[in-house]
């Protein structure tokens, strides 16, 4: 019987030599989320190691900048690492750990999985490779120290786009081949059924706090919740707890790059089609003879061309809005969130932030949204320097 | 379509692999000839895929290459098609699943039964996964060739073996295409246990045999035995076509040669 659906989407296309790993982590898994102890354990680890709750923070001086609707960001870039990542890294490590794997392998992409990945790998004393693109150690070579000091071997994967894509299917690769003594990290809410299931389930600590603080502060649910997308598993984190509440208004934004019809961009769900790719089905940036075309974007944690597979299902129920933001309309937001609240976010949530520029001047100031601050941009600050030398430049 | 457990009859198949359209779909015309002359009992072709994640470096390489001169899935069947009254060993595709789905599976199924191909292998695509390639192959009476791996539970190992046809795919060990590491250490075992649910369905074993050495540890356990990233390395050595083909002929001609003396 297949399983793993959210209506078509989803599945577990791959190799039969991971059947018996999946199958391993569902039982585990499943069995672990109703586990007091284990609840307990990462509940703690989420509270002492990495410092939730998460604030969610009033941002004043953004609202009154576009006049319109409450701002509040939910400040996932306080996070230990820096970004809402450790999440899904903290459960995953306690479910390796129980099911006695000796070794960990992830991919990553702005690096941000990667760190998360290697700081739990450390804290647990297990083995750490991380698959990278090289493009993406060149963009995001402060994460790559990181790993390095943390432990963790950074492997440089030079085939195909040499990005995030490609760095997965390495680390499937190494799966397929190391796949009785290793336990892949995936960092997002992608890849072959339980992963999209499971991250989904670690990241909603992020829709359930909001919920509560949202309630305390306000005495009632937002009206709008933003997000970034690109596998999609901060966006799915704080939309989750929502699905059910039709009157909050949910938003996934993609990084468009340099504009839809460049072609140059990684909006898979407003621009692809259906297909398979790392193990489930899914939207994909696919060429008519079903090639995978390489996404593009300035932020590297967008940069995939292809998306959770629960993603694709609340596009299609239309219970999600998915909008797309530019690189430019991504970097403007950048710097207008760190000259306006002295906070300087990370380039994909800068994705989510662009898109008030949009939406809260429409709205009164009655009105309240919610973004998902999903990390912070020191990583991001190298990148930054190019673009305003490349500025004064024009 | 030629039949594919035919080649199985009074001996043990050599099953090559190739990527279609690597360095083209006239130079892949050209191998198939040269396979089938030397004895090449079926003839696996690869559709090339941007992703292929079961895939080691050699088959990777192979596959980008025949990107790069725009081989794409509709013209690789057009090609065997164009050469159907010359091909004289059963053709298998194998490919990922988003190929096949991009292209329409029941489109799929037709086309390939018209181009006169006997099997098909999608190595991402396991048993119980949801698809209609199944009955759609089914239909058009194409064989459907499914992958067994070393680690397969004896549960999976009934289900698989009651949907597949032509034979059975059993992968040698855990990893990917060109794994030349040893076979895994208890072939005769695993190969057995395969056997209590396989029937009359014969056991083809690939993955990482790389010349006969290899041939000569692992021939006595299966029915037939399945080379491919080994075979594209003897050929992309080639600076010529000539050279190419040449060495693809030797190449055979020495597995033969192992798989006769050893068994």
């Amino acid at each position: 019987m297949s399983r793993g659906y959210f209506n078509e989407f989803g599945g577990r296309f791959v190799p039969e030599t991971l059947i018996p790993a999946l199958d391993e982590l569902e039982e585990v898994y499943l069995e672990l989320k109703e586990d007091p102890d284990f609840k307990a354990q990462l509940k703690s680890l989420l509270a002492d190691y990495s410092g939730r709750p998460t604030s969610l923070y009033y941002a004043e001086q953004l609202s009154s900048h576009y006049g319109g609707a409450k701002i509040y960001l939910k400040r996932e870039d306080l996070n230990h690492t820096g970004a809402h990542k450790i999440n899904n890294t903290l459960g995953q490590i306690l479910l390796a750990v129980k099911m006695g794997k000796k070794r960990i392998i992830a991919e990553t992409g702005a690096g941000q999985h990667g760190v998360a990945t290697a700081t739990v790998a450390a804290r647990f004393n297990l083995d750490c490779q991380v698959y990278m693109g090289t493009e993406d150690i060149e963009r995001q070579a402060l994460n790559v120290y990181k790993m390095e000091m943390l432990g963790a071997e950074v492997i440089p994967v030079t085939s195909g786009t040499q990005t995030l894509k490609d760095a997965t299917n390495e680390a499937i690769r190494d799966w397929v081949t190391n796949v009785e003594d290793t336990h892949y990290i995936i960092g997002s809410v992608v890849g072959p059924h339980p992963y999209p299931m499971m991250v989904r389930d670690f990241q909603r600590i992020i829709g359930d706090e909001t919920r509560e603080q949202i309630m305390k502060k306000e005495g009632r649910l937002p009206d709008y919740i933003l997000a970034c997308v690109g596998g999609g598993s901060n966006a799915m984190g704080i939309f989750y707890p929502f699905v059910e509440d039709k009157e909050v208004n949910l938003v996934g934004i993609e990084a468009s790059g340099s504009g839809i019809e460049s072609g140059k961009h990684a909006a898979t769900l407003s621009a692809g089609r259906v297909g398979v790719l790392h193990g489930s089905k899914s939207y994909l940036l696919q060429d008519e003879d079903g090639q995978i075309i390489p996404a593009y974007s300035i932020s590297a944690g967008l940069d995939y061309p292809g998306v959770g597979p629960e993603h694709s299902y609340l596009k299609t129920i239309e219970r999600v809005e998915y909008q797309s933001a530019t690189d430019m309309e991504a970097v403007n937001a950048f710097r207008l969130l760190s000259e306006k609240e002295g906070i300087i976010p990370a380039l994909e949530s800068s994705h989510a932030l662009s898109y008030l520029e949009k939406l809260a001047p429409e709205l009164d100031s009655t009105a309240i949204i919610v973004v998902n601050l999903s990390g912070r941009g020191d990583k991001d600050i190298n990148n930054f320097k190019k673009i305003r030398e490349a500025e004064a430049d024009a | 379509m030629l039949n594919i457990s035919e080649q199985f009859k009074g001996k043990k198949p050599l099953i090559t692999y190739i990527s279609g359209g690597d360095p083209s779909l006239e130079m892949t015309e050209k191998i198939i000839y040269r396979l089938q002359d030397e004895g090449v009992d079926i003839i696996e072709i690869g559709i090339p895929f941007s992703d292929p994640l079961a895939d080691g470096p050699v088959i990777q390489a192979a596959s980008q290459r025949a990107l790069e001169n725009g081989t794409s899935l509709k013209k690789l069947i057009a090609k065997i098609k164009d050469i159907k009254a010359n091909v004289k060993v059963p053709i298998v595709l194998m490919g990922y699943y988003n190929s096949v789905l991009n292209y329409g599976e029941h489109q799929f199924a037709k086309d390939i039964s018209e181009a006169g191909i006997s099997g098909v292998i999608i190595p991402d695509l396991p048993v119980d996964e949801r698809a209609k390639l199944t009955e759609e192959l089914k239909a058009k009476g194409v064989s459907q060739i499914l992958l067994v791996t070393p680690n397969t539970s004896e549960k999976r190992l009934e289900e698989i073996a009651a949907k597949c046809s032509g034979f059975l795919y059993c992968v040698a060990l855990l990893g990917t295409t060109g794994d030349a590491r040893e076979p895994y250490p208890e072939l005769e075992g695993y190969l057995n246990r395969v056997r209590r649910f396989s029937g009359d369905l014969p056991l083809g074993l690939g993955f990482g045999i790389d010349g006969p050495e290899k041939v000569k540890k692992i021939i006595n356990y299966p029915d037939g035995i399945i080379i491919g990233s080994a075979l594209i390395e003897a050929i992309q050595i080639g600076n010529t076509e000539t050279e190419m083909l040449n060495n693809a002929g030797e190449f055979v001609r020495e597995i033969k040669r192992a798989i006769k003396d050893y068994s």
